[in-house]
């Protein structure tokens, strides 16, 4: 379970909630624009800790079967996890 | 049971959410909302994450979650706690998410009349020490010294000149059910923390210091660090309040530099060496109160 992007994005003045209730977990846009450097994974040095995963404040790293990934979508760039891995399996990159 | 990486659920309930890179705040929401788990109902105030969270029609919550007044907090967490109880709903946590001005300013009395009543509800304060969601201005919980827009720092005031209030302890003189600090640097002891706070029946508070880099003005790569650093110093300190004792859980033999500790950010840069000395002087009256009063227990 996680909030995922949907493809309705836009809604008329007819179409928003006359409540203040709405679907949970509806996002409309990534935050990958937000990001000057990017947080690459050296699985060569990564013992799959999970510390990383653990810190991340937008909860973009998941880690199955040892392996990390990060979702770019939301992925602001912030270089916590890189600063919180202790066998520098992490690496910021500038963006291009 | 102390919580790791491994027993968090995969699930992500705080996700695409507009806080700043590096906000300790959306850390500890999101960590918190892992340990508890689908069944969690969420009411957040005003303040950052609400404001980064709900933004139609991006919204970032996958569990329930609401907006509540800025002064009430508690007082919506004791009506969805009673309406779900009424529609006959057993398995869930009613938990608040409230910034440090939403708890210790202006949502104190409904947090207060919550307590009294013993409504069963899980309270977190996320402490980022100013009211940062209009722009950094002093709480109740900004410590002495720090600067903010309403408390500048120039040649004769050095920023605030009042202490942090003791929002733990005030929870505490309720004899609330469970109260406790924590620190998002200190993950594991944080969401062992609210696990056990979600088992307990009555009113339960955990206030964790969650730092703003945009606030405290730090790099948003030190977040982790400086949560971890103001402990380290004695600034802060991981507690428990149960049964009508306080238990310390980490007595650290020595701290570490308390002036390093505030000159790595940007609102405390301007301090005098005899302000530093204030705030060392404070820090060890505390600790040889808590010292004193207090049982020692496990990290
Ligand atoms: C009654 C009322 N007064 C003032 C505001 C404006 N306001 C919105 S968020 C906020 C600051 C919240 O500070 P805090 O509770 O510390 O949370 P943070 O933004 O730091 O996460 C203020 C003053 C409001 N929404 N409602
Ligand atoms: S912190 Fe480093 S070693 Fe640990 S899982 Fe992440 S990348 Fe791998
Ligand atoms: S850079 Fe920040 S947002 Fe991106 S994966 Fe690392 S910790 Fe998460
Ligand atoms: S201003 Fe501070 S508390 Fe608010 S979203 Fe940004 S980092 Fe988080
Ligand atoms: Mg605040």
């Amino acid at each position: 379970m996680k909030p995922y992007l949907r493809e309705k994005k836009t809604f008329g003045f007819n179409e928003t909630p006359e409540n203040t209730a709405f679907e949970a977990g509806y996002l409309v846009m990534v935050n990958s624009g937000w990001r000057s450097i990017r947080p690459v994974i050296n699985s060569e040095n990564c013992v799959g800790c999970m510390q990383c995963y653990l810190y991340c404040p937008d909860g973009v790293i998941s880690i199955e079967n040892k392996t990390v990934q990060i979702d770019y979508d939301f992925c602001k760039g912030c270089g916590i996890c890189s600063k919180i891995c202790r066998l520098n399996a992490i690496e910021m990159e500038a963006e291009r | 049971m102390s919580i790791t990486a491994r027993d968090l659920c995969r699930d992500e309930f705080f996700y695409g959410h507009k806080a700043c890179a590096g906000c300790g705040g959306s850390l500890a929401v999101r960590n918190a909302l892992k340990v508890l788990g689908r069944n969690a109902f969420a009411v957040l105030p005003a303040g950052c994450m609400s404001a980064v969270g709900f933004n139609f029609p991006q919204l970032c919550f996958a569990n329930n979650a609401i907006i509540s007044t800025f002064a009430g907090t508690a007082s919506m967490l004791t009506g969805v706690e009673a309406g779900l109880r009424a529609k006959g709903i057993t398995d869930f946590t009613a938990v608040g998410f409230a910034g440090d001005g939403g708890t210790a300013d202006i949502g104190i009395q409904a947090f207060s009349g919550a307590i009294d009543r013993g409504d069963n509800i899980l309270y977190i304060c996320y402490d980022n020490e100013a009211y940062m969601n209009t722009g950094i201005q002093k709480s109740g919980l900004t410590p002495f010294g720090a600067k903010t827009t309403t408390t500048p720092s120039g040649k004769n005031i050095h920023g605030n000149i009042r202490p942090k209030k003791n929002m733990f302890e005030i929870a505490a003189a309720h004899d609330i059910a469970y109260a406790a600090t924590a620190t998002i640097g200190y993950m594991e002891d944080f969401l062992t923390k609210v696990q056990k706070a979600s088992e307990i029946n009555g009113t339960k508070y955990i206030h964790v210091i969650a730092p703003c880099p945009t606030g405290w003005g730090v790099p948003v790569s030190d977040t982790v660090e400086i949560a971890r650093e103001i402990v380290n110093c004695g600034l802060w300190y991981l507690a428990e309040y149960e049964n009508g004792e306080f238990t310390l859980n980490r007595n650290p033999k020595q701290f570490t530099d308390v002036s390093e500790y505030l000159k790595k950010q940007g609102r405390f840069r301007h301090l005098t060496d005899d302000d530093i000395n204030l705030i060392i002087n404070s820090r060890d009256e505390k600790w040889n109160k808590i010292r004193k009063d207090w049982k020692f227990g496990k990290d």
